[in-house]
């Protein structure tokens, strides 16, 4: 059942909470060994939140819009006394002493954490094969990667152990395990979602958004956790986008352009079946009365360049925290500089070191403008590129990754090989514009295949109308 | 062409990042970062002499708070969180050096 | 060696060569980036709060207050006040929580201004930025030094505190100036509430970069810079230290190598911490948790407007009041004096004899004496009515208590004493005392000096200082003659 579905029966008194926390605490137990999609389950925790919104309808008190519907938490969420690990060994045993934003908003609202979902340590890769906690496998094959790094809570809602997760995107992290589960998944506009309380990768891309069954599931979800918030210097001072109330407004109209460099010919691996099905979306649309072009985007392609030396260089300062001294692991030497080192050389996996090396270098005297400063005047021309093509058409389409999901191990020895699956969400987030992940068909693997929407910054209503269409023919095909 | 990422790059990365690696971790990294550094490579395609750099998606500016006093954190709970603690304060090795 | 004895300004065909780093805490009322308090003291680790932790999650936002402030300064020190970007400088250290500090880079808030000593000369000011304080790390064991601590201990009640950084041009050419510098900066801080500027609490600190060349040649020495000056003495004692080292490398033909140098209190010197070779990549980026700082023309307009007047006008204003250099205004602008002195001397007051009262007689402040009761009581000395002595007794009444100056004078029965009545007493000791007075005719210049001192003092004594001493030594000085 939807989370529009349940939290409407909550309210209404016809299902209690409780029963719909027990029945997905079930699933989760019968589930989660092969899936493995939690780093920690908070059972007796959520059952006292579902009485507690039992308690409030009861009393004939709001409880709020999603009142009573399990949500899982991409573990690099802070919550308040809960460990929050980002499947990583430095963070062990850390308690945070304060709640996120999302997660007081998501508390606000009524609806009630399950547990906190893996990740690839510190939402860097597009496997959730980097935990230190253990692979996630796809609900869907578990022999599959269920792509990342949000790979935990795709995981969980495909497996049906919560209706509704927040993940994180800094490259695509939301969309990429969305696409791979067969789930949608939203990466808000940069600033649109309160960053307050997640722990940092890389700043200026890091973006937290829903990955939800339905597409209204993912409109309601938004509308809950978005709006400004002034703890995060980076929010937009207005509201949340209303959301649910655009769905049923179709795309008639609406000029649409499929983004050439990102879903033509044999472009960074671009697999047949997933051009099919982007294809079928394109005629989709244009038959729900929207105009669909191809069209061209040229500096996209530079992207994954530009990010994977943007992202790096904000991550190394970001990780530069984790020195044992306050907070996590330590492992003791004889003075300050050795137990940083030592702490750091035994808490992070080998993907972290190898992008706080790889940011480290790209920002050291004598490379900073080779590589930095050019990254981020490609990012400008990513921003120019996009607003020439929005001055044309409302949204853009291409692919959400570009493959369906892949067996676990297959990219584990070439990281060049994994990075290639973010080439489509990566210049979303280098412009900060929302972009959403809607599944739509199957590959020839019989896996499912997402087909990304993108949209200018705060232009999410008009994305999510044509994800409404897109859903429900993906659904009838 | 920017030159290739050496050994000695990495090790002194390393370094700065407060890392150490053993030889055939230096090995591996050497060439996993030249493969992704080598990728940039084709940003130098590019004609980027006009170009202004973009640090931030977001054309906000002058975001304040104001002077105000607002909650501390409870010192107990924050100690509870630390690898060693004396005289309610962090406690870390000798530092070697000061502050850079 | 004495390296206080040796001051290198005064090695011979050397000048040395100095521009000061400045950092100051800004008086605000909580943290730079977080709403946690910015108090000084209090309990190891209780000023604290996720973001001055340096915590996962945590963000940074902008104090407005801190801003403003910063801008004073800016305005104050002649600056361009320009759109401004925080970039993060990084750098491993316990007592920094993020082991980055939040600073600003190739975009400070304040560019190119200057800054006038009391002496006229203007000293450059390249840049005064934000940025934020680190925490307080105590060494246990071994002394306290941080090279041989057993171990260390981190507070980070301060780190997040907001800081001004304000870095100077090479513009200064000894250790006076330095220091008349730092006191001059200190002054502006104060007076525009921006900091209370207590060196020796740790509000104010200063780093310094010295180098030495022969006299006459145009480019600069290599310079060291040296930190860890506790107070304006250090400041003084350690240029003069680093000047005579470096000049004494260059003449004994070796070189100067640029590197951070420690200055040590206990020992005199400074010694190396340090080269160049060795200095620290710090990797700096723009912030990308904060937004640009783009202060608008009316903001800054409306700061200056509310700017109080400053110590170069104070000294300015005296100066052309009292028809004097702005040297001479110095002390009594530094004691808070001016407002007081400008306003007698409007009144009519001798300019040189209120100067004087404000320099010798006033230098615990001014109490409860304003302007017109201060004109009024200079004039009455000037007019004759009462001695030096008595204007100094009375005007210690005004500062306590208040009042008119004629009735205090009246109550402590002071009343000018008549000419003639002087005459006779005056007769009377030359007749008492014929030795001292054959001493003070015939005697060389010191000895009539000692003598009119030893008169004027029996005529105090035999009045109860109600006698004005210029006029005994007046009518010493006539009868002698006669
Ligand atoms: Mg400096
Ligand atoms: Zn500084």
């Amino acid at each position: 059942m939807s989370a529009r579905g349940l939290a409407a029966a909550v309210r209404s008194g016809e299902r209690s909470a409780r029963s719909v926390v027990d029945e997905h605490l079930e699933t989760i137990r019968s589930g989660e060994p092969e899936i493995h999609a939690f780093n920690l389950v908070l059972a007796d925790e959520a059952l006292a939140a579902a009485d507690e919104v039992d308690r409030r309808v009861a009393a004939g008190e709001d409880p709020g819009p999603l009142a009573g519907v399990p949500v899982a938490l991409k573990d690099n969420l802070c919550t308040r006394g809960v460990p929050t690990t980002c499947s990583s060994r430095i963070l062990e045993g850390w308690l945070p002493p304060y709640d996120a934003t999302v997660v007081e908003r998501l508390a606000a609202a009524g609806a009630v954490v399950v547990g906190k979902t893996n990740l690839d340590e510190f939402a860097m890769g597009s496997s959730t094969e980097n935990s230190a906690f253990g692979v996630t496998h796809n609900p869907l094959d578990p022999t599959r990667v269920p792509g990342g790094s949000s790979g935990g809570s795709a995981a969980a809602v495909a497996a049906g152990f919560a209706p509704l997760a927040l993940g994180s995107d800094t490259g695509g992290s939301i969309r990429q395990p969305a696409a791979l589960c067969g789930v949608v998944g939203v990466k808000p506009t940069y600033g649109a979602v309160s960053r307050y309380g997640l722990v940092a990768f890389a700043s200026s891309l890091d973006q937290i958004g829903p990955l939800t069954r339905t597409v209204s599931d993912a409109a309601m979800l938004l509308e809950a956790i978005g709006g400004h918030d002034p703890r995060d210097s980076t929010s937009i001072p207005e509201p949340a986008a209303s959301l649910t109330e655009v769905l049923d407004r179709g795309v008639e109209g609406l000029r649409i352009g499929v983004i050439e460099e990102l879903s033509g010919n044999g472009l960074e691996g671009i697999a047949d079946d997933v051009r099919s099905r982007l294809g079928e979306a394109a005629s989709v649309l244009d038959t729900a009365g929207a105009t669909v072009e191809t069209t061209s985007v040229p500096s996209t392609v530079y992207g994954l360049s530009a990010y994977y030396v943007i992202a790096p260089a904000e991550a190394s300062s970001n990780l530069a925290r984790y020195d044992g001294v306050r907070y996590g692991l330590r492992i003791d030497a004889p003075n300050t500089g050795d137990m940083n080192t030592a702490t750091r050389t035994a808490g992070f996996g080998n993907e972290v070191k190898r992008r706080i090396m790889l940011g480290t270098y790209a920002l050291s005297a004598g490379y900073y403008d080779a590589y930095y400063g050019k990254s981020q005047k490609v990012r400008t021309l990513i921003v120019q590129d996009f607003a020439r093509a929005y001055e044309e058409f409302d949204l853009l389409l291409c692919p959400t990754a570009p493959t369906t999901a892949f067996p676990i191990g297959e990219k584990t020895a070439d990281p060049m090989t994994m990075y290639l699956n973010d080439v489509c969400t990566i210049p979303s987030n280098l412009a900060g514009h929302p972009a959403m992940s809607v599944p739509f068909g199957v590959g020839d693997d019989g896996m499912p295949v997402g087909v990304q929407i993108l949209a200018p910054a705060m232009g999410e209503p008009t994305m999510f109308q044509a994800a409404a269409v897109l859903e429900s023919a993906g659904s009838r095909s | 062409m920017t030159e290739r990422i050496t050994r000695d790059h990495v090790a002194h990365v390393a370094d700065l990042a407060r890392l150490t690696l053993s030889d055939a971790e230096l090995d591996a990294f050497t060439g996993q970062l030249a493969d992704v550094l080598d990728h940039a490579a084709d940003l130098e395609a590019l004609d980027l002499t006009d170009v202004l750099p973009t640090a931030h998606p977001l054309p906000l500016v002058n975001v304040f708070r104001a002077d105000e006093p607002g909650p501390t954190s409870d010192r107990d709970e924050v100690l509870a969180a630390a690898p060693a603690v004396e005289e309610e304060q962090f406690r870390v090795p000798p530092v070697l050096g000061e502050e850079p | 060696m004495n390296v206080e004895a040796i001051a290198p300004e005064t090695v011979p065909g050397w000048e040395t060569v100095i521009g000061l780093e400045v950092h100051a805490e800004l008086a605000t009322a909580t943290k730079l980036f977080s709403s946690a308090p910015n108090r000084f003291g209090g309990q190891p680790n209780t000023n604290v709060d996720p973001v001055s932790l340096g915590l996962p999650g945590s963000l940074p936002v902008l104090n407005e207050q801190a801003v403003e402030l910063a801008i004073r300064v800016g305005l104050a020190l002649n600056c361009q006040v320009q759109r401004s970007v925080f970039s993060r400088k990084n750098y491993f250290y316990p007592d920094m929580p993020k082991d980055f500090q939040i600073s600003q880079y190739d975009l400070p808030i304040n560019g190119e201004g200057w800054l006038e000593l009391p002496d006229g000369h203007r000293v450059g000011i390249e840049r005064a930025h934000l940025e934020e304080d680190t925490g307080k790390s105590t060494h246990v064991g071994g002394g306290g030094r941080i090279h041989e601590a057993g171990y260390s201990l981190v507070d980070y009640n301060r780190a997040g505190v907001p800081l001004i950084e304000i870095v100077g041009a090479p513009d200064l050419r000894s250790a006076e100036e330095a220091r008349s510098y730092v006191a001059e900066l200190r002054a502006i801080l104060v007076t525009i509430g921006a900091s209370d500027g207590k060196m020796e609490e740790g509000s104010m600190r200063v780093d310094c970069n010295v180098s030495v060349r022969p006299v006459g040649q145009a480019e600069f020495g290599t310079r060291c810079e040296i930190k860890n000056i506790n107070s304006l003495r250090s400041l003084g004692r350690a240029i003069s230290y680093e000047a005579r080292r470096q000049v004494d490398l260059i003449t004994s033909g070796e070189r100067v190598e640029q590197q951070t140098r420690h200055w040590n209190e206990d020992e005199g010197r400074t010694h190396k911490l340090r080269s160049k070779e060795e200095a620290y990549d710090y990797r700096y980026f723009p912030e990308p948790d904060l937004v640009p700082v783009e202060p608008s023309d009316e903001w800054i307009d409306a700061i200056r407007a509310a700017l109080p007047m400053l110590p170069r006008e104070r000294r300015l204003r005296l100066a052309e009041a009292a028809s004097i250099d702005t040297s001479a205004a110095a002390l009594t602008v530094e004691r808070g004096l001016d407002d007081l002195a400008v306003d007698a001397i409007a009144e009519g007051a001798d300019a040189p004899r209120v100067l004087v009262h404000a320099e010798n007689n006033l230098a615990d402040g001014a109490g409860r004496l304003d302007g017109a009761s201060f004109a009024a009581l200079v004039k009455m000395e000037t007019g004759g009515d009462l001695t030096a002595t008595q204007t100094k007794t009375v005007l210690a009444t005004l500062v306590a208590e208040g009042g008119e100056p004629a009735i205090v004078a009246a109550d402590l029965g002071f009343e000018a004493m008549d000419i003639g009545e002087m005459e006779v007493l005056v007769d009377r000791l030359i007749a008492e005392h014929p030795d001292d007075w054959t001493a003070f005719i015939s005697g060389d210049e010191q000895e009539r000096k000692k003598k009119s001192g030893f008169f004027v003092g029996q005529v105090m004594k035999a009045t109860n200082g109600k006698a004005d001493g210029r006029a005994v030594n007046e009518l010493l000085a006539h009868r002698a003659r006669s």
